[in-house]
C-alpha cells in the first residue's frame, strides 16, 4: 500500500505548465485580423511593437529568468540589424534567410560575451553591458569599417515585393511574418523556461550556490542564457532592419537599451507574454507623451513610467495575473 | 472559356471606368492635404535626444508660419498647418513619424526634416510614394540627385558645393597656388576634396601639392600639418572638425608657416575653435558664408536685420537671438513660403516639386550676391557664399561672392 504524501510543491514543477489554449487561440485569431482591419501605418506600428516584442523576450530569459542584467542589448539589437543590412546590401542574400542568421551571429556574440561576463554580477555586469551599448554605434561609425558598414550615412535594405499570388500589400506581408515569428519565439521560449534548462536557470537565479551544489554547470548555463537571449534580439534587430528599410548607427544608440529594459519592466520581469504589452509601451507611450507636449515629451514619459510603475509594481503580467486572482475570489 | 471571357469583360468595364474617372482627377489641382483654406506641411525635427538643439529650427519655421498665417492669412488664401514631430535623431523614430505625416495626417510634402542618418532612412520612402521631401536640413550631397531621387531637394550648400567654392576662390585670389589639404577620413572630408577637385578640373594634380588624412579617433593631426608644410604649399585647405580644426591653426603658426588658410564651416566657429586655437593665431583664416552673422554689430542697424528681430520678439520671444539656428529656420521657411507662393492654386505634389525646381530668389539676411537658384537638373539651391575672413575678434567679408556657375 502506498500513503499519499501531502505535497505543498508548485504542480507546475511536476507536470509542467499547461498552454492555455484558449487564450492564445484567442491571441492567434485577433493577431492574424489586425493587418486585414487597420491601415498600413498602423499595421507598420504594429509590426515594429511586435519586434520590440521579440527584443525584450530576450533579455527577459536573460533578466527575469537568469538573474543577469544587461544594459547592452542595443549592441544586439545593432548586431542583428547590421547583419542583415550586409548580408542583403552587399551579398545579396534574400531577406528571410537573414532574419535566422542574424540571430545566429548574435548568438555567438552573445556566448562569447557571456563568458568573460561570467566573473561580473549585478551592477558590475550591468556596467560592462552599458560599454558595449555605448560602443557599438563607434564602432560602426569607424573609418575601418565604413566599406561595410556605410559609415555615419547607415545602408540601404530594399525588400523584395511581396510573393506572387498573395493578395496582401507590403506591411500586410511583413506584418504576418513578424507576428509569424513572434509566436514561435513566444512557443520557444515557454519551452525553454518549462524545460530541464529552464528550472536550471531560475535555480541559478534565485541561488546560484544552491544551484551549483545541485550540479548545475553555472556558467554554462549563464553563458548560454546570454547567447539565447542575444540570439532573440538579434532577430529582432534583423527584422526591425528589414522592416525599417534602412539601419544607421544613430538607430542603435544606449538609449535603445534603457527602452527595452523599460519594456521589460512595465511588461514584466519573468513572465513571457508580458514582452507584448512591453513592446507596445515603448513604441506607443512616447509618441502619447509628445502629443501632449513636445518641448516636454520626456518628463511626460518620466511621469507616465512613474504611475505605470507605482500601479503595477509587477509589470502589466502581474496586474493582470493580481486580478485574475480577486476576481476569482470575489465568486 | 466562359469564365475567361467574363473576366476579360470585367477587367475591360473596370479599364473603362478608370479611363472615365480619370479627367476628374485631372480637373482636380489639389494634392493630399490642401484644401481651398489650408496647405498641410509635415516635418521631423529632434526636439528630444542629443540633438535637441537642433529644435531651435523647427520653433522658428513654425513660428514664421504662424506669422504669415496671421498677417497675410496664409498663402493665396490658405493658412498653413505645420505639424512637426520629435524624431529624437533616431532614424527608425523618423520613418515612423514621417509614415504617420504622410498616411495618417496625410501632409502634401514633408519640409525641414533634419539629420543625414534620419532622412537617409525615408529617402527610399518618400521618392517610391512620390512625395516630395523638400530642403531637407543636412550637408550631405546625395539630396540633389534630380535623376535618381526626383522627390529630395537639399537647401544649405552641400560640403561638395562648399568644396567647389573654395576652389573658385583660390583660382580668382589666389597667384601659384599649392594646395595643401588636410581632410577627416571619411564621407565629409572626401566631399569637400572631391568638390574641389571638380572645379580644379585638370588643373587639380598640378595644384594639389599634398593631401593627408586624419581619422577621427587620432589624438592630434601635428604630424599631417608638418607634411604639408614640407610639401611646399602656400594655401593650407582645412577639412576638420573643430577640435582638429584648432590644433591645426595652433600648429601652422608654430611651424611660422603663413599659408593662405581656408576653413570649413563646419569648423567656423569663434567659441569651439577660433577661442583655443588663440584669437591672435587665428587671425587671416578665410572661411565661408550664406547668411549673416546675427551676432554682427555692424548689421544691427540694417532694415533685415530689424524685421528678423520683430518677427523674433513677436512670434518666437523665447527664441535665442544669438543662435545661428533661429536665423537659418527664418530663411528655409521663407523658401518654402516662396514655393508654395509660385505653386498658386495648383497644388498638386509634381507641381510643388515642379516649382521648387523652379526658384530664383533673394531673402534680405541673406549675405548680398548669395541667391537661391534651382532647375529641374539643378536641385542645389544655394550655390554662392561670401568668402569672410576673421579679423582676430570679428568677420570681415572680402567683398565679393564665390560662385559654381
Amino acid at each position: 500500500m502506498t500513503t499519499d504524501v501531502e505535497t505543498r510543491v508548485d504542480p507546475r514543477l511536476i507536470s509542467g505548465a499547461k498552454i492555455p489554449f484558449k487564450w492564445v487561440g484567442l491571441f492567434i485569431i485577433l493577431g492574424a485580423i489586425i493587418p486585414f482591419v487597420v491601415e498600413g501605418y498602423t499595421a507598420f506600428q504594429a509590426t515594429l511593437i511586435m519586434i520590440y516584442a521579440i527584443a525584450i523576450l530576450g533579455l527577459n530569459l536573460l533578466t527575469g529568468f537568469n538573474g543577469q542584467f544587461s544594459l547592452g542589448h542595443s549592441a544586439f539589437y545593432a548586431v542583428g540589424a547590421y547583419t542583415a543590412a550586409i548580408l542583403v546590401y552587399h551579398l545579396d542574400f534574400p531577406v528571410y534567410v537573414t532574419i535566422p542568421l542574424g540571430g545566429v551571429v548574435c548568438f555567438v556574440a552573445g556566448f562569447l560575451f557571456g563568458l568573460p561576463a561570467l566573473r561580473l554580477e549585478g551592477l558590475y555586469l550591468a556596467l560592462a553591458t552599458f560599454a558595449l551599448a555605448v560602443a557599438v554605434p563607434q564602432i560602426l561609425k569607424s573609418s575601418h569599417l565604413e566599406g561595410l558598414t556605410g559609415g555615419v550615412q547607415g545602408l540601404d535594405v530594399f525588400r523584395p515585393p511581396v510573393p506572387e499570388g498573395l493578395p496582401l500589400t507590403m506591411d500586410q506581408w511583413w506584418y504576418l511574418i513578424a507576428f509569424g515569428v513572434l509566436l514561435i519565439m513566444l512557443w520557444l521560449a515557454w519551452n525553454l523556461v518549462n524545460s530541464r534548462s529552464g528550472r536550471a536557470m531560475m535555480a541559478i537565479r534565485d541561488n546560484p550556490i544552491a544551484a551549483g551544489s545541485m550540479g548545475i554547470n553555472t556558467s554554462l548555463y549563464k553563458s548560454l542564457t546570454f547567447g539565447v537571449s542575444a540570439f532573440y534580439t538579434g532577430i529582432a534587430g534583423a527584422m526591425a532592419a528589414i522592416v525599417i528599410e534602412f539601419v544607421a548607427p544613430d538607430s542603435f544608440t544606449f538609449q535603445l537599451s534603457i527602452l527595452l529594459f523599460i519594456g521589460l519592466v512595465v511588461g514584466g520581469t519573468g513572465s513571457i507574454w508580458g514582452a507584448i504589452f512591453g513592446g507596445f509601451f515603448i513604441l506607443m507611450v512616447p509618441n502619447v507623451a509628445e502629443e501632449i507636449s513636445t518641448g516636454l515629451s520626456y518628463a511626460v514619459f518620466g511621469v507616465i513610467l512613474i504611475l505605470v510603475i507605482y500601479v503595477m509594481p509587477t509589470g502589466f503580467a502581474g496586474l493582470v495575473k493580481m486580478l485574475g486572482v480577486r476576481i476569482k475570489k470575489m465568486f | 472559356m466562359n469564365t475567361g471571357r467574363k473576366l476579360t469583360v470585367a477587367l475591360a468595364a473596370i479599364a473603362a471606368m478608370g479611363v472615365a474617372a480619370s479627367p476628374a482627377f485631372a480637373d482636380n489641382m489639389y494634392g493630399p492635404g490642401v484644401t481651398d483654406t489650408s496647405i498641410k506641411i509635415g516635418n521631423t525635427m529632434p526636439y528630444s535626444g542629443p540633438a535637441a538643439a537642433y529644435g531651435a529650427i523647427g520653433k522658428s519655421i513654425s513660428a514664421y508660419f504662424d506669422k504669415i498665417n496671421k498677417e497675410n492669412g496664409g498663402i493665396n488664401g490658405r493658412k498653413i498647418e505645420f505639424i512637426s514631430l520629435d524624431d529624437g535623431y533616431s532614424p527608425p523614430k523618423t520613418k515612423e513619424q514621417t509614415r504617420k505625416l504622410v498616411e495618417q495626417d496625410k501632409v502634401l510634402i514633408v519640409f525641414q526634416g533634419l539629420g543625414t542618418p534620419t532622412q537617409s532612412a525615408v529617402h527610399a520612402y518618400m521618392n517610391h510614394k512620390k512625395v516630395p521631401q523638400l530642403f531637407v536640413a543636412t550637408g550631405a550631397t546625395k539630396w540633389g540627385d534630380p535623376k535618381n531621387f526626383p522627390w529630395t531637394m537639399g537647401w544649405q550648400p552641400s560640403y561638395q558645393t562648399e568644396g567647389q567654392l573654395f576652389a573658385t576662390y583660390v583660382l580668382e585670389n589666389v597667384k601659384d597656388a599649392k594646395i595643401g589639404i588636410l581632410y577627416q577620413n571619411d564621407d565629409y572630408g572626401k566631399d569637400y576634396v572631391k568638390g574641389m577637385k571638380d572645379v580644379l578640373g585638370d588643373k587639380a594634380d598640378k595644384m594639389i601639392v599634398a593631401e593627408e588624412s586624419y581619422e577621427v579617433t587620432d589624438p592630434t593631426i601635428n604630424s599631417q600639418v608638418i607634411k604639408l608644410k614640407d610639401s611646399g604649399a602656400n594655401v593650407f585647405f582645412n577639412v576638420a572638425t573643430p577640435k582638429f580644426a584648432a590644433q591645426a591653426i595652433k600648429k601652422v603658426r608654430e611651424l611660422n608657416w603663413d599659408p593662405v588658410f581656408l576653413n570649413n564651416s563646419v569648423s567656423n566657429s569663434v567659441g569651439s575653435v577660433y577661442k583655443p586655437a588663440g584669437l591672435e593665431n587665428s587671425k587671416g583664416v578665410i572661411s565661408l558664408q550664406y547668411y549673416q552673422d546675427i551676432t554682427d554689430p555692424a548689421i544691427f542697424d540694417t532694415e533685415p536685420y530689424k524685421k528678423w528681430k520683430a518677427f523674433m520678439t513677436e512670434y518666437y520671444p523665447d527664441g535665442d537671438q544669438s543662435s545661428s539656428f533661429t536665423a537659418y529656420g527664418y530663411l528655409v521657411a521663407q523658401t518654402m513660403e516662396q514655393v508654395l507662393k509660385q505653386a498658386g492654386d495648383n497644388l498638386t505634389r509634381e507641381n510643388v516639386m515642379k516649382e521648387a525646381a523652379n526658384l530664383d530668389l533673394k531673402l534680405d539676411l541673406m549675405l548680398p550676391g548669395v541667391d537661391i537658384k534651382t532647375s529641374p537638373t539643378d536641385f542645389f539651391p544655394i550655390e554662392s557664399m561670401m568668402p569672410i575672413q576673421f579679423d582676430g575678434e570679428k568677420f570681415v567679408s572680402l567683398g565679393k561672392v564665390v560662385s559654381v556657375n
